[in-house]
């Protein structure tokens, strides 16, 4: 079958299509058809898109409900934004060339030692990997060989990024506290409000989330995806054929993370802006939501699952602000009983009406398991 | 002739119950041997322990006379080389009947081989043997979750050839089998010791005459009898406590 299967295939040519026709009409073509501010919303569409990809690694193959990939995606924002807070320099409001204009204004003295190296963009770029990397293998190390299994697991995510939440909220912490970081210039000597450069990062965004796609394809692709279905649909099974599942686990949690922080670093800088709220819980169930409707296990549809919910999010934002919430939480409910396979599985079931047997299987497969064990309760194992 | 398993006084308690008490088993290379015993016997729990899902409170229990098994966990015992087939047939539902096999093949187990592994020649040939001998390979390319309850119960044996491991641990194979299916069942155990060691643990008096093996009677968590099945069958505790009812 090879990397690009028919599903990814289509998925990716329209991607492309869409990431040379957005910047034409907004650059190229007289009378501007695509403004501006729509080039820098779809880019926003395409970071959830990879996120929602990076989630679907590791809850639609391997079973891992994690509620705090808003966490992972928010530090590799958070990554990107520093960089961003030093190129200002002495272009901001206190013009200090040294300290970004709220460390003036809370009377740093000296730049915190965790901001060194932050002036140099490819030390950011580093970061944006190996800090949600980092914090994915420490959390994951002790999750994972506790056999913190289903919903225990989805809890201390969301308590992960609840807990970064507050930390960062705190002025004491050294990221701007409430407000965040933002009044960003320009990203290597390009100026971020000019159309060009949103036009690049829109790009950037596509080419992100098409290497994010098939990265995640060749993993599920493996020999390794065949054991991380086992380990989803059969845990302990999967054990006693000899495989380290904590290791498995371990592995596509970090390669996730990493890749909410790409996501988290390609959208800091076409929103202009990142804060605390961005590791709040409601923010990493909204993933949750964009992959389960899209079609959990799919890849191309949790893709397809964030473009559509984010879309549906700023029209009904602008239109009914106090209606959106309920309307997130009935397309969940509509969509968990009469779409279990998502929005994938219902235009291709249209297409071309599955065997029974597929059928069957994958709602089998897409079944989430919350049941708490009684065994899992008292930490012991649980007997056959 | 060495000896492959020795569990020596072990013991394990849930919540105060002593499943397993003072239990002593040998078990030699490539011998076919049965374990019979009525429900609590402390059977599952003694495979728990074989497999290093379950840690027992005291006692050893020696791998090939140098490693003691009490120190892996279930990884570590499959690597050694124990495989189990468990009594309810848990195979990969969402995945094909190949994949299950191939899952199962003896090789590296470490995330970098799996995530660059490509299949080889002799793996393919092997899948396809195997696949013959439990009879699947017309079902090889469906979903596993859609074979018969029969058909599971052999791919689950399949996927025991494929790991190769020098001991087999088999949890009631007969349930849910018909009687042709379990006669196959017994010779296949019985071609398979020797080259393997196999213990059985079975509840089907019929079966375990097929297998033609030693016996062992565990009670309580205790060895109650051991010997032919005429000889434990003899036995007037083992009457007592498990024929005879």
């Amino acid at each position: 079958m090879g990397l690009i299967d028919r599903r990814m295939g289509i998925f990716l040519a329209g991607l492309f299509v869409l990431t040379v026709a957005i910047p034409y009409g907004n650059l190229a073509m007289s009378g501007q058809p695509v403004p501006s501010y729509v080039v820098s919303l779809l880019g926003k569409y395409l970071c959830y898109a990879l996120l929602a990809v990076a989630l679907d690694l590791v809850w639609g193959y391997c079973g891992i409900l994690s509620l705090g990939h808003g966490a992972f995606f928010a530090l590799g924002g958070y990554a990107m934004g520093m960089h961003l807070m030093r190129e200002i320099g002495d272009r901001g409001v206190y013009a200090n060339p040294d300290l970004p204009d709220f460390m003036v204004f809370l009377n740093y003295e000296a730049l915190p030692w965790y901001w060194h190296g932050f002036d140099m963009f490819w030390f950011a770029c580093i970061m944006v990997l190996a800090v949600p990397g980092l914090l994915a293998f420490v959390f994951g190390w002790f999750a994972f060989r506790s056999r913190v299994t289903g919903v225990y697991l989805s809890i201390i995510t969301q308590a992960m990024t609840y807990a970064l939440m507050l930390a960062f909220f705190r002025n004491e912490m050294g990221f701007g506290g409430n407000n965040g970081l933002t009044d960003f210039k320009d990203v290597l000597g390009f100026d971020l409000q000019s159309d060009v450069t949103r036009a690049w990062l829109f790009g950037l965004s596509g080419l992100a989330l098409a290497a994010g796609l098939l990265i995640a394809k060749a993993i599920t692709d493996s020999k390794l995806g065949k054991v991380l279905i086992a380990v989803r649909d059969a845990e302990s099974r999967t054990r006693f054929l000899g495989y380290r599942v904590e290791e498995y686990k371990l592995f596509v949690f970090v390669v996730s993370a990493m890749m909410a922080g790409v996501a988290g670093a390609l959208y800091v800088p076409q929103v202009g802006i990142i804060n605390p709220g961005e590791f709040s819980p409601a923010n990493s169930i909204e993933i949750v939501i964009w992959v389960a409707l899209g079609g959990r296990g799919t890849l191309v549809g949790a893709a397809l699952g964030a473009i559509l919910v984010a879309g549906a999010k700023t029209l009904l934002t602008g239109w009914l602000p106090e209606v959106w919430l309920f309307a997130l939480g009935a397309l969940f409910v509509l969509v968990t009983i009469f779409l279990p396979k998502g929005v994938l599985g219902l235009i291709e079931g249209r297409q071309k009406g599955q065997s029974a047997s597929r059928e069957r299987a994958a709602a089998r497969a897409d079944g989430v398991d919350l049941e708490v064990r009684p065994e899992e309760l008292r930490g012991e194992e649980v007997k056959s | 002739m060495s000896i492959q398993l020795a569990l020596d006084g072990v013991s394990r308690s849930f919540d105060g119950f002593k499943a397993i008490n003072e239990l002593s088993l040998t078990v030699e290379k490539g011998e076919l041997r049965a374990v019979i015993g009525p429900n609590g016997a402390g059977k599952t729990t003694m495979m728990d322990i074989i497999t290093g899902k379950t840690r027992p409170d005291t006692g050893s229990v020696m791998w090939n006379q140098t490693i003691d098994l009490t120190e892996q966990d279930e990884a570590g015992a499959a690597r050694l080389g124990i495989g189990r087939k468990f009594q309810k047939p848990t195979v990969f539902e969402t995945q094909s009947v190949e994949d299950n096999i191939a899952l199962s093949l003896a090789g590296e187990r470490s995330v970098w081989a799996s995530l660059f592994h490509r299949r080889s020649p002799a793996e393919a040939t092997r899948i396809t043997e195997i696949l013959e001998l439990v009879r699947l390979e017309d079902q090889r390319s469906d979903q596993a979750g859609d074979l018969s309850h029969g058909q599971k119960q052999w791919l689950e044996i399949g996927m025991l050839l494929a790991q190769d491991p020098e001991l087999l641990l088999v949890d009631e194979p007969a349930a849910g089998m018909t009687d042709a299916e379990t006669m196959r069942t017994a010779d296949l155990l019985r071609d398979i010791a020797g080259k393997h060691t196999v213990i059985v643990v079975e509840h089907d008096m019929e079966f375990v005459r097929a297998l033609d093996c030693r016996v062992t009677v565990l009670h309580q968590g205790h060895v109650l009898a051991e010997g032919s099945l005429d000889h434990v069958s003899a036995n007037p505790e083992v009457v007592e406590v498990y024929l005879g009812r």
